[in-house]
């Protein structure tokens, strides 16, 4: 819909004539009568001949700013031998609206640089090491600094605050961890199984899975999931308070926002990734196990004393470790992008995308450098 | 004709107007008629029911109580289709501005103008300029509205609700938030869109200068009830109590402040 379609328009009229080298327009100039007659009139323009251009509006009784800015654009209408156009004949009551919806001439917008692509590119990636980066472990270092401080500091600590966000973050995961780490399970072991089987090694998905799930599986996926849930949550919670003003206060409170509102999240998360990786752990060599007794004859207590054999307390260690480092990563990713929120309620939205990926990214980047490390012992 | 149209007509008629949110009644039968090419203010003390008497009167709370007319279309129960059409014929600065964040200032002003018209992109371009040159803005234009200061939001927005010249002009609280200089160039605006097009304009505030200066016609709240509508100037010698004291205060201010100012020298 819009203004042409008008039921109820006042019934203005435009009409107009050339004379020659002069342009006589009669009635209203403005955005109705403009909707409905410009096309024809631009037509009749694009075909005027002459050199100049004279418009006359005597007949004219109103005009409002569409129609001052038709007035004054009329040479982009018009082809390219027309030298010169002119109005005439301006009553005196139009007189004044011409001159108060008029641009000043002078001023034309301003040009944007723009530079080369490979510059541009260049731009980028300094801003990332010269910025970001430095920004990431300037943060770093405080929140671990303010992290251990506060451990032995109760007065600083906000009250329930811990026990709220370790519900939020951990138990309120729960379900769906479990839910994620059985499935895995089952399909991990099905998919070797059909391998296995082959070779009549069946026992060995006892080995397969433990291993896998404690040292791999169950730390990352946790993590990916912690990483959708809650860092996504921190990233907009800390933007929306950025964005609000909320943090400002807080300083002007005397109030560190980094003690105040990241570390509880910190202490939170330290404590419950672990927790709920240990979770993901046992539940999805449950779900090997289902699966060996299903399909390869292989049951519970088979399993399990093959399992006291395979599973060493060192795997268990290695997936807590990660799981806190983690942890750490997960928080700091979101904070970090949270505090540098740029812009309204779109910019919230833009951050809280940003962490995510990159807390998926670092987290699994983490896993890399990590498994080589204990590869090597 | 342009600039003088002698005949002035009702454009917004209001009739035992009633409002209440929950058990609170915000608006008690307000009755007052606002006229074509006039600017019309709607003034009273914090709370007395200003901005839901406009929000009433741009058809963003409904009539339940009352008629309400705004040119011609009556606003309770009005449908979707004649709403499209009315919105289409006003335009609304909102207290706080209400822009669009994740647009710049300069594609704000532009949407009533790429939405609801099919000019062409040269016309559009030089409106959007002109519309921000009028609230001196020109500046502005490629900057976000969090990158503004209050009163600049609150021009730009006005810039954004002058776009597509509505006859009717509702304005929230202009005023608040602007600095002297600005806040008269403000008025000059305003005093320019109804010399200049004709312009209707409803204005809600309570800075006495302004409301000097550009009112034709007030209608003051208090409390929800109609105290006083009409022309200014009756108002000004009103008898009534809350109207003379709202009046008063400017000059009683000022004498305050004199007579402090010379306490401090003894």
């Amino acid at each position: 819909m819009s203004f042409s379609d008008l039921k109820s328009a006042p019934t203005g009229k435009l009409s107009w004539e050339f004379r020659g080298e002069e342009l006589h327009l009669r009635g209203r100039l403005d955005l109705q009568t403009l909707e409905q007659h410009r096309t024809r009139l631009e037509k009749e323009l694009r075909q005027f001949a002459r050199p100049r251009l004279q418009v006359n509006l005597q007949g004219v009784e109103y005009l409002d700013s569409v129609g001052v800015a038709f007035l004054n654009l009329l040479r982009v209408f018009l082809p390219s031998q027309v030298q010169e156009v002119t109005l005439v004949q301006i009553p005196a009551h139009l007189k004044k609206v011409l001159e108060n919806f008029s641009l000043p001439s002078q001023k034309e917008r301003r040009g944007v640089l723009r530079g080369e692509w490979l510059a541009d590119f260049g731009d980028q990636v300094y801003r990332i090491f010269q910025e970001s980066v430095p920004q990431f472990f300037y943060l770093m270092a405080d929140v671990f600094y303010w992290s251990v401080v506060d451990l032995f500091h109760s007065r600083h600590r906000r009250k329930g605050e811990f026990y709220h966000q370790g519900v939020l973050m951990g138990a309120n995961a729960i379900p769906i961890i479990g839910l994620i780490s059985l499935l895995i399970g089952l399909v991990l072991a099905l998919q070797s199984a059909a391998q296995l089987r082959q070779f009549g090694a069946n026992i060995y998905v006892v080995d397969l899975i433990v291993i896998s799930m404690t040292r791999e599986m169950g730390p990352l996926l946790t993590a990916i999931i912690v990483a959708g849930r809650s860092g996504s949550s921190i990233a907009s919670e800390i933007a929306t308070m950025v964005v609000t003003e909320e943090v400002d206060a807080l300083k002007t409170m005397a109030l560190n926002p980094l003690r105040y509102i990241v570390v509880p999240k910190m202490h939170a998360m330290i404590v419950t990734l672990p927790l709920l990786t240990f979770l993901a752990d046992v539940v999805g060599i449950f779900g090997g196990a289902i699966i060996a007794n299903i399909y390869l004859d292989i049951n519970f207590s088979i399993f399990f004393n093959r399992m006291e054999n395979v599973l060493l307390f060192r795997d268990l260690l290695t997936g807590f470790i990660k799981s806190i480092i983690f942890a750490g990563l997960i928080v700091l990713t979101g904070s970090f992008h949270g505090f540098r929120v740029k812009g309204g309620s779109e910019g919230v939205g833009r951050v809280t995308t940003a962490s995510v990926v990159t807390a998926i990214f670092l987290v699994i980047f983490a896993d890399s450098m990590l498994g080589l490390l204990f590869y090597f012992d | 004709m342009n600039a003088e149209k002698q005949n002035k007509e009702a454009v917004i008629r209001v009739e035992n107007l009633s409002a209440h949110f929950g058990k609170r009644i915000i608006l008690r039968e307000v009755s007052f008629q606002a006229f074509s090419n006039e600017i019309t203010v709607i003034l009273g003390r914090s709370g007395c029911g200003k901005t839901t008497l406009l929000k009433h009167l741009i058809g963003l709370y409904p009539v339940r109580q009352g008629r309400v007319e705004v040119m011609n279309f009556s606003l309770a129960g009005i449908e979707e289709d004649d709403y499209h059409q009315f919105a289409l014929r006003i335009g609304v600065l909102f207290q706080n501005g209400a822009l669009l964040n994740s647009l710049t200032v300069a594609e704000n002003v532009a949407i009533p103008l790429e939405q609801n018209t099919h000019l062409p992109a040269s016309i559009i371009d030089y409106l959007v300029r002109l519309k921000l040159h009028l609230v001196e803005l020109e500046n502005a234009a490629d900057l976000y509205p969090t990158q503004l200061s209050g009163g600049m939001r609150k021009r730009a927005a006005l810039a954004r609700a002058i776009a597509l010249d509505p006859p009717i002009l509702f304005a929230d609280e202009p005023s608040a938030g602007l600095d002297p200089v600005t806040l008269s160039a403000l008025d000059e605006l305003f005093l320019r869109l109804k010399h200049g097009l004709g312009m209707t304009i409803l204005l809600v505030t309570h800075e006495v200068p302004s409301i000097l200066r550009l009112a034709d016609r007030v209608v003051f709240l208090d409390e929800g009830r109609v105290l006083y509508a009409g022309p200014l100037t009756g108002a000004l010698e009103s008898d009534i109590e809350p109207i003379k004291e709202f009046f008063r205060r400017e000059l009683s201010l000022r004498s305050l402040k004199g007579s402090s100012s010379l306490q401090s020298r003894k």
